[in-house]
């Protein structure tokens, strides 16, 4: 009894130092089979004491169980420490370097025109415009005549306008489809008409015989030109940014009178004069000014009653300014790197 | 419109800076287009005077001058010029001096002879080659007369002066004149305005003793004024007459035809003057020409005329195409002593037609084409003959000769003070508005709150109440606009139609596939590189194209595409992936006799990723994102423009949306593309009809479903998709999916055969399915592949 007493307290010590010298799973299971497998010495022991008294194989008993006890504690801390270890050795194994490129879905993009018109009519379309769009051939009626202007204009030349007939044409302007939207819907009428625009100029730096255009178009009572210059300045600030100031100088357009031309202070110098603005600190946007009354009885509006205005910009000369392109027909030329760069 | 500052000060009063005014008149509507500075950065040009010119001792083509420079030592400068002689006045720079371009002058030798400074030319001075007086513009700048000597040139001739360029907008061609910007400064600034001294004092003879005027077309000539000077003496004009007329972009030639363009350039009436020795009959007749009637003008071209062509005549021929340019026949010359002045009004339709139909344009033409008031006439004319009295160069007799069949009135327009301040938006008061009349020389009777208001006749653009209301705007200035909003309310819209583009393009650019745009023109080459089929040569072509690559409205996207691949693909780059959306013109006439116009999608790519199944893949992808989930792809052979064995019509609904597919090798070849590339071009109008991006809630399911993989041996010509709409046909409402997981030739499969491997899964959303319902269909499935396409079902 006393043996086994003592023989005991050298199992555990002899487990104490085992574990703690363990280093490895399979060791610490060798060692656990060792003391507490079925032939373990710590069974052995167990099973032994069938020969003992019942006092003392209950004082023993409860050694033994005690002893097993903290064999397994200490067995279960180790192996978590292991595992812990072993865990974390796999982790640094799997170290990746994580600067290395991502596995990309690309993504495409929409043209540098497309974007440019959405930008233009999302701050319009916040303002009520909706959007009009009618067709790249048109009629003279349209294109000209319905716009008031003059029969003998330069503009109606062969040598600006493409023709397809004497009466049918490529549109040098979106405002045709002011004038059809005039005859089709009645006041008020708050559109948009981005589109494609044609002129006879031989492909350059600055000239493309086809161009885009937004054109705008506000007919309802009391529209003033007070409220044509706050809508634009409104807009250029969305579009600019808000520190953009606006100046509206006279100007000529045979469907508005009054017309004018809007600048604005150049973003890119804040005005103090840069290549972008040609040293002026202003920068050409967009012409405009009060609806012809002649082209609002075109479409039979009471031009007594109503007022409009209109106004319209080049979407290209806009997307250059904005992303500093200096070659319109970069556009037009499709290179991937060019499109790509406006993701 | 060239605007010499001091000129204008004899018109008007300019009393402020140079940024000041063009700032203001820019604000009142006359914009500025460039601005020079005559006389700038001139530094040590002095007058000189050659006392003595020798021949270099060792160089040909060079002169050695004496020159003094009102001190005691004359100047000694070599020169190449061989316009100049002793006693000639020139401008002489010293060493030291600056050019306005810049340039500094050094004393050097010049081979082997010292020279102290440079003579200069007008052009070394700073002005333009065009403007430089026939008499020195070859040569040194002969001074006009004697100036005191050594004293600086600037000062000598007043060269310091500053020109506006003005942007005249085609409405106000009155403002082609230094009178009509006068008149623009004056009401800008609140200023009088000063019209030129015309009346002559001592006229002696009568005009009409000399000339004769008929007006045979009143339609095409609304006025012709002659008057006629006697003794006339030709000679070069004095030096501040040439000074403006080079200021104004014009060369001075010599005093008669100078006089003329100053008073062009004074009031925008063109006047001719012809000799009289060369009028036969001492009559003019302005008259159309004869059908091919040959005419020399003065630069010495001969012209073929046409029946519609305003032509002077004298008693027997042409002497001048009318507003355009005099004939040869009746030029002025060196020893004319009697002259025409003539100052007549033409139509400037007329003129238009005449001066393209000649090729020729010129500064007359160009006014006249603008529209030019007929009251000018006269007055010009006057101011013709003061000038010619003024510098003593001839007599001028007395009276005009004044055709003026029907004389233009100016008209009355009501304007509302109330219809001011509506268009405007501000609260303007009728004394400030008439104010503004005033200050632009209308005339204005007042009634109540309405002012009846009669413009000068120059002011041909005021026809309307609007135009006299942009008058009041631009006078009052647009800055003093305040900013409103519109009070009116509206919804923003966009179509069904534009909805489903943006969804369209977003879903095409979230597969990586990039927007292009090109050119609404093609060119009809095009069409038969990429082999299309007939119907599609059915185009539109320009009248006018800019050439043959862009002569006709395209009919198909593919073309342009395929160009847009080119270039890429010349250009190295890898990989492509684009789209495009835009019209295509149809030769089916519409509406308005408009051709038919409608939108195609056309999505192509090239690259190593890429194969028909990649590029099908998108189709499919943005079909469903439309709604179109049941598209057929039906195998077509005969499509010239793709690979036979790899080419399908898409079709939806019996109705075709387009087509697919590899692109055919001679294609691409066509386009020096040397990879296989993809390309798919729709119908896409169709597709926005059959589209339907509504998306509705399916419960999700609650009960397993089964899955049953099949292999099947088939003929090899047997496609995927007769096999899949069998499936589909026979699988009831159980059937959730079928799904092809393999192809497989070879090993084990007999040849022309393959083996199609699906995974059906069948599940019912109300119940779990038996066993014994699956296999139910699933037997019916596999006895309808038997019969429909020969298919032996392999062990799996």
């Amino acid at each position: 009894m006393q043996t086994m007493q003592a023989r005991l307290s050298e199992i555990l010590q002899e487990a104490k130092t085992q574990l703690n010298n363990s280093e490895t799973i399979n060791e610490t299971e060798s060692i656990r089979i060792k003391y507490l497998g079925k032939k373990g010495q710590l069974t052995e022991i167990l099973r032994s004491m069938g020969k003992l008294s019942p006092e003392d194989r209950k004082v023993l008993g409860q050694s033994a169980n005690s002893v097993r006890k903290e064999i397994e504690e200490l067995l279960e801390k180790k192996f978590d420490e292991l595992k812990k270890i072993e865990k974390n050795l796999k982790l640094k194994s799997e170290r990746i370097d994580v600067t290395e490129p991502g596995k990309r879905k690309s993504l495409g993009t929409k043209h540098p025109i497309t974007i440019t018109i959405e930008e233009i009519s999302r701050v319009f379309m916040s303002m009520g415009y909706s959007i009009a769009e009618g067709p790249e051939v048109e009629t003279v009626f349209f294109n000209f005549d319905a716009l008031n202007a003059a029969p003998n204009h330069p503009s109606r030349d062969l040598t600006d306008t493409f023709y397809i007939t004497d009466e049918i044409l490529l549109r040098t302007q979106t405002s045709p489809v002011q004038a059809r939207t005039l005859l089709k819907e009645s006041p008020p009428i708050k559109i948009i008409s981005p589109g494609r625009c044609f002129r006879c100029d031989t492909p350059d730096a600055t000239h493309s015989p086809m161009f885009h255009q937004v054109e705008g178009l506000l007919v309802d009572e009391g529209v003033s030109m007070t409220d044509l210059k706050g809508t634009l300045d409104s807009f250029a600030k969305q579009l600019f940014g808000n520190e953009v100031k606006t100046k509206f100088r006279p100007h000529f357009f045979p469907f508005t009178e009054p017309s004018a031309e809007m600048d604005v202070s150049c973003f890119k110098c804040a005005g103090k004069g840069c290549r972008v603005c040609k040293g002026s600190g202003w920068i050409e946007i967009l012409g405009c000014g009060m609806v012809h009354p002649n082209v609002l009885a075109v479409g039979g509006v009471d031009t007594e009653r109503y007022t409009g205005f209109a106004f319209g910009m080049g979407v290209e000369r806009i997307a250059m300014l904005k992303y500093g392109v200096d070659d319109i027909r970069l556009f037009f030329e499709n290179d991937m790197r060019f499109i790509e760069q406006f993701k | 419109m060239l605007v010499y500052i001091d000129w204008l000060k004899e018109y008007t009063d300019v009393n402020v800076d140079l940024d000041s005014f063009s700032e203001r008149m820019i604000m009142s509507g006359s914009n500025i287009e460039n601005i020079t500075h005559y006389g700038r950065a001139i530094e040590k040009v002095v007058v000189g005077r050659i006392e003595k010119i020798e021949k270099h001792p060792d160089a040909d083509k060079l002169l050695v001058c004496l020159v003094d420079i009102g001190q005691d030592e004359k100047v000694q400068i070599v020169t190449g010029a061989t316009n100049v002689f002793e006693g000639a006045y020139v401008p002489v720079i010293l060493h030291g001096g600056k050019l306005p371009d810049g340039t500094k002058i050094k004393k050097g030798k010049l081979r082997g002879v010292n020279s102290f400074g440079m003579l200069c030319s007008a052009k070394e001075l700073g002005y333009d080659d065009k403007n430089i007086p026939v008499e020195h513009k070859d040569g040194i700048w002969i001074l006009d007369k004697e100036y005191p000597l050594g004293i600086d040139i600037v000062e000598a001739l007043g060269l310091s002066g500053d020109v506006i360029e003005f942007e005249i907008t085609p409405n106000r061609p009155d403002c082609l004149s230094m009178l009509g910007m006068a008149r623009e400064v004056a009401a800008t600034f609140k200023g009088n305005l000063r019209y030129p001294e015309a009346n002559c004092k001592n006229e002696k003879g009568k005009a009409s003793d000399y000339i004769k005027v008929s007006i045979k077309k009143p339609d095409l000539c609304r006025r012709y004024v002659a008057r006629v000077v006697t003794d006339v003496k030709i000679g070069q004009s004095p030096w501040w007459l040439q000074k403006r007329l080079m200021y104004a972009g014009m060369r001075p030639i010599n005093n008669i035809v100078d006089i003329t363009n100053y008073v062009m350039l004074e009031y925008g009436q063109p006047i001719h003057a012809f000799d009289i020795r060369n009028i036969k009959g001492k009559e003019i007749i302005v008259d159309t020409a004869k059908e091919g009637e040959l005419f020399t003008t003065l630069d010495g071209v001969e012209r073929k005329l046409s029946s519609d062509t305003l032509l002077i005549n004298d008693g027997e021929r042409g002497i001048a195409i009318a507003g355009v340019m005099g004939g040869l026949n009746s030029e002025v010359e060196n020893d004319t002593n009697t002259i025409v002045v003539e100052s007549a009004n033409f139509s400037g339709d007329s003129i238009r037609k005449t001066s393209k139909k000649l090729g020729l344009r010129t500064e007359a033409s160009s006014r006249f084409e603008k529209g030019i008031d007929p009251n000018l006439a006269a007055e010009a004319a006057d101011r013709v003959c003061k000038l010619i009295e003024m510098l003593g160069i001839g007599t001028v007799t007395e009276g005009r000769v004044d055709v003026y069949p029907g004389k233009v009135e100016a008209k009355q327009v009501l304007v509302r003070v109330d219809r001011v301040n509506k268009v405007l938006g501000i609260n303007i008061t009728k004394e400030e508005i008439e104010d503004i009349f005033v200050s632009l020389e209308m005339e204005i009777e007042t009634d109540g709150n309405n002012l009846l208001v009669t413009p000068p006749t120059v002011r041909q653009d005021l026809q309307r109440e609007e135009d006299f209301i942009e008058e009041v705007a631009r006078i009052y200035g647009y800055d003093r606009l305040p900013l409103t909003l519109p009070k009116g309310n509206k919804e923003s819209k966009k179509t069904r139609y534009q909805v489903l583009r943006d969804i369209t393009k977003d879903a095409l650019i979230g597969m990586g596939v990039n927007e292009v745009q090109t050119y609404s023109f093609m060119n009809p080459k095009g069409l038969y590189k990429v082999k299309t089929s007939s119907e599609n040569k059915e185009f539109i072509r320009l009248i006018n194209p800019l050439g043959e690559e862009n002569s006709i409205m395209r009919t198909i996207l593919t073309p342009n595409m395929l160009e847009v691949l080119a270039i890429n693909y010349s250009r190295n780059i890898q990989d492509v992936k684009a789209f495009e959306i835009g019209n295509v013109f149809l030769n089916i006439t519409q509406d308005e006799g408009l051709p038919t116009e409608r939108e195609n999608l056309c999505i192509a790519c090239y690259g190593p990723g890429e194969d028909f199944f990649t590029i099908k893949g998108i189709v499919q992808e943005m079909l469903n994102k439309l709604g179109i989930k049941e598209a057929e792809y039906i195998p077509d052979e005969t499509i010239d423009t793709y690979h036979p064995g790899r080419c399908a019509i898409i079709s939806s609904n019996n109705q075709k949306l387009g087509v697919i597919g590899e692109l055919h090798p001679d294609v691409l070849e066509q386009y020096d593309i040397d990879v296989r590339a993809y390309c798919c071009e729709l119908n896409f109008d169709l597709i926005v009809n059959l589209a339907d991006a509504e998306k509705y809630y399916k419960p999700l399911p609650k009960y397993p479903s089964t899955s049953r993989d099949i292999a099947l041996l088939v003929d090899e010509e047997i496609n995927v998709g007769r096999i899949e709409s069998i499936i589909k046909d026979n699988g009831s409402e159980i059937l959730e999916a079928v799904e092809l997981f393999d192809v497989y030739r070879g090993q084990q499969v007999p040849e022309g055969k393959k083996s199609v491997a699906f995974t059906l899964t069948y599940r019912a959303s109300d119940r779990t399915l038996t066993d014994e319902e699956v296999i139910e269909v699933h037997d019916k499935i596999l006895i309808a592949l038997k019969d429909g396409c020969n298919a032996v079902l392999r062990d799996m």
